[in-house]
């Protein structure tokens, strides 16, 4: 499992937002897209791509998309 | 004393009766004086609706109703009804591009399927008598709005709601009536997964006009009323219990 994958998977959830925004330090509750359904959709993709089934306050406790592979990792 | 709302002397089925708005509708129906027979998956959890209810209280029935056996023997347990509620019910919230086959299969086979196929049998094998109303637990999701991430469940509430209307139909000559009830959000553990923090469930609630969820209770009184010789004469309807929700 790799960062740089993390956030290309991450960034695909995203319509607007450049994909050259993102990177490992992207503040993501920041964005101006960040909503609901992208939190739930993020939610979606970990499933999908990592097997991990992460909490909405996972997302809330994460203020980086480092942060957020970080508990992605620790729960694999 | 006066109360056309009474379920003396009736006894109703309640599916999903081991948590949440079925626990509800078993322990209030039963204040109400009907004899209810209640049926879920956990049977400790079940024990603990069983307790809280009063008066006559007929045996709990375990039943998985994601089950096809279980749903066959939980009809052929049951002698005879005057009233069916269909309460068991799951969510899954997911983005639609994410929602797949097997995921909508899920849920619509306890939300949609297993009502359906419990309701049919009881009714075919002549144990709902006439008279005898069935209640289902729809949603404003899928009949009047719906949610983010919602498609999963909207579709079978929507479903239920198509069904009931027809089933009501068809069941009119036997004298048999049919409603939904929907509710907005109830106060229960349905999103006890996580994916939805507290905050957002905080933050939504704002958007009621009437300023919080609902109780498990106010939609049992509708169900009660649904299930009451006050309501002999409606059948095919929705009986919205959103505190202002699907105004705005």
């Amino acid at each position: 499992m790799e960062l740089q994958e993390f956030i290309t998977n991450f960034a695909n959830q995203f319509e607007e937002t450049d994909s050259s925004v993102f990177t490992k330090d992207t503040v993501f509750k920041n964005l101006d897209e960040w909503s609901s359904l992208l939190a739930l959709s993020i939610i979606a993709m970990v499933d999908e791509q990592y097997g991990v089934a992460l909490k909405g306050d996972d997302i809330r406790s994460a203020n980086t998309i480092e942060d957020l592979f970080g508990i992605v990792k620790s729960k694999k | 004393m006066y109360n056309p709302f009474s379920l003396e002397n009736k006894t109703i089925l309640v599916t999903g009766a081991s948590s949440g708005i079925g626990r509800a509708i078993a322990i209030e129906s039963s204040k109400m004086g009907a004899s209810v027979i209640i049926t879920g998956r956990n049977e400790e959890r079940l024990k603990e609706t069983h307790a809280q209810m009063e008066g006559n209280k007929p045996d709990y029935i375990v039943a998985d109703l994601s089950n096809s056996d279980d749903v066959q023997n939980l009809s052929e347990n049951i002698t005879s009804l005057n009233g069916l509620v269909n309460c068991a019910g799951l969510t899954k919230v997911l983005p639609f591009p994410f929602a797949e086959r097997k995921d909508f299969e899920e849920v619509m086979e306890v939300n949609f399927f297993a009502p359906t196929e419990l309701s049919r049998l009881l009714v075919k094998s002549k144990k709902l008598q006439k008279g005898a109303s069935i209640v289902f637990i729809s949603s404003v999701s899928g009949v009047y709005c719906s949610a983010v991430a919602g498609s999963i469940y909207s579709s079978s509430k929507g479903a239920i709601n198509g069904l009931a209307k027809a089933m009501a139909l068809d069941l009119a000559p036997k004298g048999i009536r049919v409603n939904c009830v929907n509710p907005g959000m109830i106060d229960t553990h349905i999103f006890s997964e996580g994916k939805i923090t507290q905050e957002q469930l905080k933050e939504d609630m704002k958007r009621y006009p009437l300023k919080r969820y609902g109780k498990p209770e106010e939609v049992a009184y509708a169900v009660i009323y649904l299930l009451s010789d006050a309501a002999e004469w409606i059948t095919g309807s929705n009986l919205l219990i959103d505190g202002g929700y699907t105004l705005l």
